[in-house]
Formats: C-alpha cells, sequence, structure tokens
C-alpha cells in the first residue's frame, strides 16, 4: 500500500483532547484515534464522516492547527506533526487549507487584494513591484472579475468569496490543499462551479487534495479515492469505484442508504437497505469493542468486546475495512 | 524543502483591466454611512463649529480683553444685551468672550487627556489579549482593575494636591484613571476575534504575530475604539469642569468652564445668565461628541 | 364556518398570485412575484429553490408570522377557503393555535431554553383548543403519546429534560411531536433536516412523512435539496426569485424536468451514479431592487428570447399536471 512518491502519509495519528476531570480520573475526548491513510501526488482522497467524526481534526493536524497526541504525519517523507509556530516558512507554503464558511475565513476589514497579497509578503514570491499582476492572476485562475480586486468581502457572494479563499491558498504555489468542507455553505449551483474550478486547478497545477465533506455523492464525483470516519477511525477505505460499486462496512451501507437520491439510477447504489438507526456516540464516551455496535444491525457479541482491525479486501489492498463480519469471510 | 517551479505565469496579465485603487470611493463610502445617520451629522457640525471658535478665537471673541484678569465694576453682572449677548460676570467681563475662550481649554483637557493615553491602553490590551492566560495577559489585566477602581476624582484631588492644580495635572489625572478602558475594550475584541477563522487563515500560511495584531485584529478594534474615544472626549471633558467646578483645574484669572459654573452658582437665580450660559456650553460640547460617537459606529460596521 | 367559501377539491392552501415586498433603509425589495400554489388535503408538497429565492417568505406568508417590514402588495391567500389576509386577530389565533403549525429548520432556536420539554409541549396543547386541553392529566397524556408515536425513547424520562440536554435529531423529532401533538390541517417544514447529518435527517424525515400521513394532516416541506423533496413529497413546486418556475408529482419532476432552472439545478446535483457535476448556473440571482421586468431566470438562461425580456411567462401546461412558466412551452395549455 505504501508506494515511495506518496506526498503525504498518515500513521496511525491520534489526537485526543483532554476535558473535565472526572474525581480522579482523566477524560480525553478521542476525536481521532488511530487513522492511517497516505495521498499520491495529484490525487483527491476524500475524508467523509459525520460531525463528531474526527474528520476535521485530521485537516487541522494536516496543517498544524493541533499537534497530533501520537502517531506520524509525513510529507514528502519528512515529520510534520508538529504545531504551526514550530514548523519552517518553507512547510507553510506547501500546505495550504480552504476553511468551509468563506464568511468566517476572509478578515471583512482586508479588500480582496490584500487578503490575496498576504502569502505573496510573507513567503517573498515574487517582487513587490508585481503583487498587482500576481493578484490579477490569482483571480484569472478562479474567474473572479477584476473589478472585485479592492472590495471588501462583504460586497461579494458566498461563492465569490470562497473562490478568493482557493486564490489566497493557491498563491504560495502549494502541492497540499486541505479542503474542509469548502462548499457545504453553499448552494448546489454555487457548489457545482466551485468543483468544477477545484478539479481544473487540480490538473492545471497537479494539486493533491485531501477533501473533508459529509457528503458522499459529492465524493463520487470528486474524489480519487474514498475514506469513512466513524467516531475517530476510519470504518472503510477504497478507490472510488470500487467505494461505491461494493461497499462493505455496514456503517457505509447505512450511509449510502441515508442519502437522498434525485434518480432511479442512484437508487441502484444503495441496494442493501440498512435503516438508519440510533445517533453517533459522543467521543468522550466511546462504545467499547467496535465504535459502531450501538447502531450496527449485524452486531454480534465479538463486536461489543473486540475492536475490529482493518481487513485487506483485495489484492492490492487498497480496498480496507475494520469489521469482524468481513475477517470472517476473508 | 524544494519547491517546484512556480506554475503561475504572470506575464500574461492585462495590466490595463486592473482597476485603480480608489480611495475617494472609501472615503465617499464612509461619509455615505455616517451620513446615514442624521443626528451624528448635527454632532459632526456642532463639534466643528466649537473647534472652529476656538482655534480661531483671536478674530471672533467680542471682547478678547476681557479674556483674562480684567476688572470693570461699573459692568458687572450685567443680563445679557447686544452688547454682552450672555452678560457679563461679577468682574464685568463679557461671558460669550469667556466661554470661547474657555473651550479651548475644555477641548484640550478632553482630547489631549484621551489622545495620550489611547496607545498605551491599547497597546497594553492587544498584548493581554493576545497572550490571553499567560503570566503577561493576568498581569496587565490585575494592573488595569486596580487603577480602574480607583474613583477618579479623588484621585484627581490626590494628584492635584501634591503638584500644583493645574489643566496639565488635572489632564494627567484623567490619563492616569482612563487607559485600563481601552485596555478592557481592546482586550475584549481580541480576545474574541483571536479564534475567528481568519486568523487561523492568516496562521497557516504563516502570518507573523505582528501583522496578525496590527493588520488583522486591530482593524476590527478600531470601529469600538473610535466610537468609545469619541463618547470619552465628552466624558473627559465632563470630569475636566467638574475638578475646574471645584478648583482642581484651570486656574484663575484663564477662564475655564468649570470655573465659571462654579463662580456663578453663588449668584443664582437673580444672576442666572453667570452660571447658566457656561452650563448650556459644558452639555454642547458633550452633547456634540455624544451624538458624533453614534455615527462613527455605523460608518465603521461591516454592514454594506 | 362562513359563506364565501372558495374551497375547489379539497385545496387546504390555496395562494393566489402573491406579491410580497419588504422594506429596507434602501426601499422595497420585491420578493415575491406572482406566487401561486395549491396544498390539497392529505398532500405532502416541497417547495425546492436556492437561498434567497423566496421559498420561506412564501410559507411564512401562508402561517401569517412576516416580519413587520414585509408589505403583501397584492394577491389572495385562501386557508380552508377563508381569506386569511382579511382575518381579524381573533381568527389567526385559532390559525396558528390549530389550523397551521410550524417546524423551523433550527430547532434549538424554536424551542425555549429554560423550560422542560413536557412544559413546552403542556403549553402547545392548552391553547389547542382540543378538549380537555385544560386539564394537566390530559396534557401528560397527550405529551407522552406524541413523543412516542414519535420514535421517541422513554417519553416520561424526556419529558423532564432541557433542549440543551439532546441531541440536535432528537430536538427536530421532538419539534415534529410538538406541531403534530395536536390535529392540524397543514404542517409546514422550513428546511428540518438541513443541520443534521444525513442519516439522522434519513431518520427524522421518515418520521415526519410517517406521523403526517397518520394525523391526516397536509404538508408544506420546504428545502433546497431536490433529493430530500423526492423523498417526501407527492407534488414539488420549483421556486426562483420570487416565481414557482415549475410544478409537477414527484415522479414526473424527476423523470422530466422542464423550465431551463430546474434543469440547470438538477445539473449541478453531485449524483451517487457519478459522471461529473455540470459546471453550475452561470450568474448570480437578480437583485430584488430591481428585478428583471420580464422572466427573472431571463439574464442567466441559454435559451432566453427577445420576449422573455417583456413579460413574465405564465404557467404553461407541458403535461397533465406539468406545469412550467417558460416561453419554450407555450404549445401546451396555459394553465
Amino acid at each position: 500500500m505504501k508506494s515511495g512518491n506518496d506526498i503525504l502519509v498518515v500513521e496511525d495519528l491520534k489526537k485526543y483532547f483532554p476535558v473535565k476531570t472526572k474525581g480522579k480520573q482523566e477524560l480525553f475526548v478521542k476525536a481521532i484515534d488511530g487513522v492511517s491513510f497516505s495521498l499520491k501526488p495529484g490525487e483527491t482522497l476524500g475524508l467523509v464522516g459525520e460531525s463528531g467524526s474526527g474528520k476535521s481534526t485530521v485537516a487541522y493536524d494536516v496543517v498544524g492547527m493541533y499537534s497530533p497526541t501520537s502517531g506520524s504525519i509525513r510529507f514528502k517523507g519528512r515529520e510534520i506533526g508538529m504545531l504551526l509556530r514550530e514548523r519552517p516558512l518553507p512547510l507553510k507554503k506547501e500546505i495550504q487549507i480552504v476553511f468551509q464558511d468563506p464568511g468566517t475565513s476572509l478578515n471583512p476589514k482586508r479588500t480582496v487584494y490584500k487578503i490575496l497579497e498576504l502569502p505573496l509578503r510573507i513567503h517573498k514570491i515574487c517582487e513587490p513591484k508585481d503583487y498587482v499582476k500576481y493578484v490579477a492572476r490569482l483571480m484569472d485562475l478562479v474567474e473572479l472579475p477584476y473589478e472585485y480586486m479592492f472590495k471588501y468581502p462583504s460586497a461579494l457572494g458566498g461563492g465569490e468569496r470562497q473562490m478568493v479563499a482557493i486564490a489566497r491558498a493557491l498563491a504560495t504555489n502549494p502541492q497540499l490543499i486541505v479542503l474542509d468542507e469548502p462548499t457545504s455553505a453553499l448552494d448546489v449551483s454555487v457548489q457545482a462551479k466551485i468543483i468544477n474550478t477545484l478539479l481544473r486547478l487540480q490538473k492545471e497545477m497537479n494539486l493533491s487534495y485531501l477533501f473533508i465533506t459529509h457528503d458522499l455523492s459529492l465524493m463520487r464525483n470528486v474524489a480519487s479515492r474514498v475514506a469513512i470516519m466513524y467516531l475517530g477511525k476510519i470504518a472503510e477505505i477504497a478507490p472510488t469505484e470500487d467505494f461505491f460499486r461494493s461497499p462493505r462496512h455496514p456503517y457505509t451501507k447505512m450511509l449510502l442508504s441515508s442519502i437522498p437520491v434525485v434518480s432511479p439510477e442512484e437508487e441502484k447504489y444503495r441496494p442493501e437497505r440498512i435503516e438508519s438507526r440510533g445517533e453517533i456516540p459522543s467521543p468522550v464516551n466511546v462504545p467499547a469493542g467496535c465504535s459502531f455496535n450501538t447502531r450496527c444491525p449485524f452486531a454480534m457479541e465479538r463486536c461489543l468486546k473486540e475492536d475490529p482491525v482493518p481487513v485487506a479486501l483485495d489484492a492490492e489492498g487498497l480496498h480496507m475495512a475494520r469489521c469482524h463480519l468481513l475477517e470472517m469471510r476473508g | 524543502m524544494e519547491s517546484c517551479p512556480n506554475k503561475i505565469d504572470i506575464s500574461q496579465v492585462d495590466v490595463s483591466r486592473i482597476p485603480r485603487r480608489n480611495a475617494g470611493e472609501n472615503i465617499r463610502k464612509l461619509w455615505y454611512k455616517f451620513s446615514l445617520n442624521r443626528v451624528s451629522v448635527v454632532g459632526l457640525a456642532l463639534i466643528l463649529l466649537i473647534a472652529a471658535a476656538a482655534i480661531f478665537y483671536r478674530s471672533i471673541v467680542p471682547y478678547p480683553e476681557h479674556i483674562g484678569a480684567m476688572v470693570d465694576f461699573k459692568n458687572a453682572c450685567m443680563p445679557p444685551s447686544w452688547q454682552h449677548l450672555c452678560g457679563t460676570d461679577q468682574a464685568g467681563r463679557d461671558i460669550l468672550s469667556r466661554i470661547i475662550y474657555a473651550f479651548r481649554g475644555a477641548l484640550t483637557m478632553g482630547v489631549v487627556a484621551i489622545l495620550a493615553i489611547l496607545p498605551l491602553g491599547g497597546v497594553l490590551g492587544l498584548v493581554a489579549g493576545y497572550w490571553n492566560g499567560r503570566f503577561v495577559s493576568n498581569l496587565i489585566m490585575r494592573v488595569a482593575d486596580v487603577f480602574l477602581s480607583l474613583p477618579t476624582l479623588i484621585l484627581v484631588m490626590c494628584v492635584s494636591s501634591i503638584m500644583t492644580p493645574s489643566t496639565r495635572n488635572a489632564m494627567l489625572a484623567i490619563s492616569i484613571s482612563w487607559w485600563p478602558w481601552y485596555t478592557r475594550l481592546v482586550y475584549g475584541i481580541v480576545t474574541s476575534t483571536r479564534n475567528e477563522v481568519y486568523i487561523r487563515s492568516a496562521e497557516v500560511l504563516g502570518a507573523n504575530v505582528w501583522h496578525i495584531l496590527l493588520k488583522e485584529i486591530l482593524p476590527n478594534a478600531l470601529g469600538p475604539i473610535l466610537t468609545k474615544m469619541t463618547l470619552d472626549f465628552g466624558v473627559a471633558i465632563l470630569a475636566g469642569a467638574t475638578l475646574s467646578f471645584v478648583g482642581m483645574g484651570e486656574q484663575p484669572p484663564a477662564p475655564s468652564l468649570g470655573a465659571m459654573v462654579s463662580a456663578g452658582v453663588g449668584y443664582l437665580p437673580d444672576q442666572w445668565w453667570m452660571a447658566v450660559f457656561p452650563a448650556l456650553a459644558i452639555m454642547l460640547i458633550v452633547l456634540g461628541f455624544n451624538l458624533l460617537g453614534d455615527g462613527i459606529g455605523d460608518m465603521l460596521s461591516d454592514a454594506e | 364556518m362562513e359563506t364565501h367559501i372558495k374551497e375547489q377539491d379539497n385545496r387546504v392552501v390555496d395562494v393566489k398570485n402573491l406579491f410580497i415586498s419588504f422594506r429596507t433603509f434602501k426601499g422595497y425589495t420585491k420578493v415575491l412575484n406572482g406566487v401561486n400554489l395549491h396544498v390539497r388535503r392529505k398532500e405532502k408538497i416541497a417547495i425546492v429553490g436556492e437561498t434567497g429565492c423566496g421559498k420561506t417568505t412564501t410559507v411564512y406568508a401562508i402561517a401569517q408570522i412576516l416580519a413587520k417590514q414585509a408589505r403583501v402588495d397584492g394577491g389572495e391567500i385562501f386557508f380552508k377557503g377563508r381569506d386569511s389576509l382579511r382575518m381579524n386577530e381573533k381568527e389567526l389565533k385559532q390559525l396558528r393555535a390549530s389550523g397551521i403549525s410550524v417546524i423551523f429548520q433550527d430547532p434549538i432556536a424554536s424551542l425555549n431554553p429554560v423550560f422542560t420539554i413536557g412544559d413546552q409541549m403542556a403549553e402547545v396543547i392548552r391553547y389547542s383548543g382540543i378538549e380537555g386541553a385544560r386539564d394537566p392529566r390530559v396534557q401528560r397524556e397527550r405529551t407522552v403519546a406524541a413523543l412516542r408515536e414519535t420514535s421517541l425513547p422513554d417519553p416520561e424520562r424526556l419529558m423532564e429534560n432541557y433542549p440543551f440536554q439532546l441531541s440536535g435529531g432528537m430536538r427536530q423529532r421532538i419539534c415534529i411531536a410538538m406541531s403534530l401533538a395536536t390535529p392540524r390541517d397543514l404542517v409546514i417544514a422550513d428546511e428540518p433536516t438541513t443541520n443534521l447529518d444525513v442519516t439522522i435527517q434519513d431518520q427524522v424525515l421518515k418520521i415526519l412523512r410517517q406521523r403526517v400521513e397518520e394525523k391526516q394532516s397536509a404538508l408544506i416541506l420546504i428545502t433546497h435539496s431536490l433529493g430530500v423533496a423526492r423523498e417526501v413529497a407527492d407534488r414539488i413546486y420549483v421556486m426562483y426569485a420570487g416565481n414557482m418556475v415549475e410544478t409537477a408529482g414527484a415522479e414526473e419532476l424527476f423523470r422530466e424536468c422542464l423550465h431551463p432552472y430546474s434543469r440547470g439545478l438538477m445539473s449541478c446535483i453531485p449524483k451517487l451514479s457519478g459522471g461529473g457535476i455540470a459546471s453550475g448556473i452561470p450568474g448570480h440571482l437578480p437583485s430584488y431592487y430591481a428585478p428583471p421586468p420580464g422572466c427573472r431566470f431571463e439574464p442567466r438562461c441559454p435559451h432566453a428570447m427577445p420576449r422573455c425580456k417583456q413579460a413574465m411567462p405564465p404557467m404553461y401546461e407541458a403535461a397533465p399536471g406539468h406545469c412550467v412558466a417558460c416561453y419554450l412551452y407555450e404549445r401546451g395549455t396555459s394553465a
């Protein structure tokens, strides 16, 4: 599964947040509890999960907003599991992030020009006299008209603001962009435009995307591989085609059958209708054994005691899932 | 870490299509937002009028010689008339002339006292807010609490009784008791802005502390600071007037509004003009600043 | 009931040519531009549209809970045959207490944080005007029954809880229980699952549909998601910039949508079957201060014709029960 040219390799990543102590025992929110995946250059990995699954925590660990509790994050072979202030400046240039809500990720007191000029200044991307040209080029890349250059974010629509945020992430010519639900605050027609722009830019600039989202049907159309997270662990990971053609984990099947679809063709992608039931438990109080056992229709004795390990479901080990049912079959 | 060649090519950019930065437009927009609040336009006019009168007092004061220590008992305590629009005081001096001159002291007192401590209070607030939870932040905020618990007037009296009572010392006293308000204000804004996603974005890009404090956070604090400052001009003028009322401010014979009210109080109610006109002058200037403050807040809000 | 009844084919709600504008500091925004809509008894309809299309304004007008800045410029809203725009205070009170109930997008905002679930449900029952509504025992029984019917576990304990002690999905189910604790002619659900995870959304939608059917109420579901509308509704309205641009039975609409806007919208939806996403609909929603005089979609429409600029096209019936407000379908009979 591991190959030398992976741009990002995450291994057994854990991030625990301490919460209030109860008596003498200290309690933790296990936001991520042993996550491993890798990302190739030019690839999109969709990291899908519901709220509380820990998907955003993975994103923030990768960009250095949090430092991991344990495990490793390697970027082009180099350990980067540390906070931003410990990271060298050239590294910050390589990894960028686009946040969910462009209404909060752009400073309302700074014009589009100033927002886009900041990365150029910090990383000395070009001569100061070329800043204007460079900003204009960035706006071209995301198809924003130049008229917006000296406007404030409040004068722009939601989709246009997100385009500014994307242009800002592109400014340093990064290799990896973490997309943290970049379109979930937007309407579908705007989402469509943003997604197409992102895909075009990926091709043009050979970008790698770590795409955090709750939207499986979006990932069907965007990702090269998809990973499903549940309570801080990856339940199933597979190449997109494979993932949607033969989902194996009960949680994946439950998710797929919960998605409201618009056509009969899509209905075929949720063949075994697994009724959604129960709610995602609190990450402070993760169930023993397999963390999905409280909602799983196939839960067995063993699932209550023993946490399953990832099982390879194909020859190359690209399709993995953590479920006792699959262990027995395989 | 080796970097890839930059894939962003700026040679094709058509510079002629780039709009010009239009500072004039921004100013017009600010004025438009300010002018939506009619009342604050009145406030601004009032303050500009008073400031102009204070600056150009020489050319508009009817009796320049009445400003100082002049005595003309023949004309003492004259009611308002065409010669003396606001009447004369117990020494026969023209009250209007003295009020116009006293505006100088009042404006200096309020504006300078506040402007002097703004940088100090603001910077301390920025530091305490950014490093919130650390020792330096706790230190600053506790010291600020101590200063806030000092009663201004008593502090001023202490300062004035240790040193000689004068305008400068009154200002000093106001400044000492006033800076913590700005520290608190800025501290509050910084701690709430600090976790905004746009600050995180700047950090991920690699921006340093100074950029984040001065370019990202401070502009967001500017609106509340300017609003509070404008309102405080009025409050400080009021405090200054109180001080000169009890004899701790500007010393006679130079006129000050508080002292004039104080002197006139003894002649109430028969010679009412001696206390009422200086009191009205205080009210007008404070009102002006209060109305103005409102509009400044609107002007600097993000609403389009 | 009064005599000036205008009830055709069992319509609970019949909105006719409704125009609504909002006063802002810059003038009036002409939001609703002649909306026509009806809901029959026991029918479940959905209004689908993107942010700012006026769908919430439409249903707030039906429920008579519009903001003060709103101005009705024309049209009628018949509720069970009576024009609710001309109702007096007492009738409106009754309309809100027992005629229409509304489920909002954000349950945390619609539940009072300082009262228990039980107290709040009792309140709803007390003002409903059902038999024995003022008797605490009846209130309690009704509450327990309503919570149980909404598949909420352990109703007795749940009644003692405060809203913040419950998860988002639970709160929304409580809102559903509350709105259907007493009989209603119409339930309006305004984006009830937008803030919920997809597995929870699935559960909540199922409960909503099931409860509405059991209680024989009519339902207006507002959503921005065509998929959600398809799961729940019998008939769907597609709304754009203050107009209903297309309406059809759910199956018919998803077999073939006709209006250029609906087509654009449909092509933007990421499909589970893959095939990529269209590049979006070019342009923006028009400004409501000065909307286009003709079809409001004309500036963005790939099929725009000169006449589209002149007058808003009427609804043409392209197929039985499938109406489109677009000149492309003029050959059909005008509906």
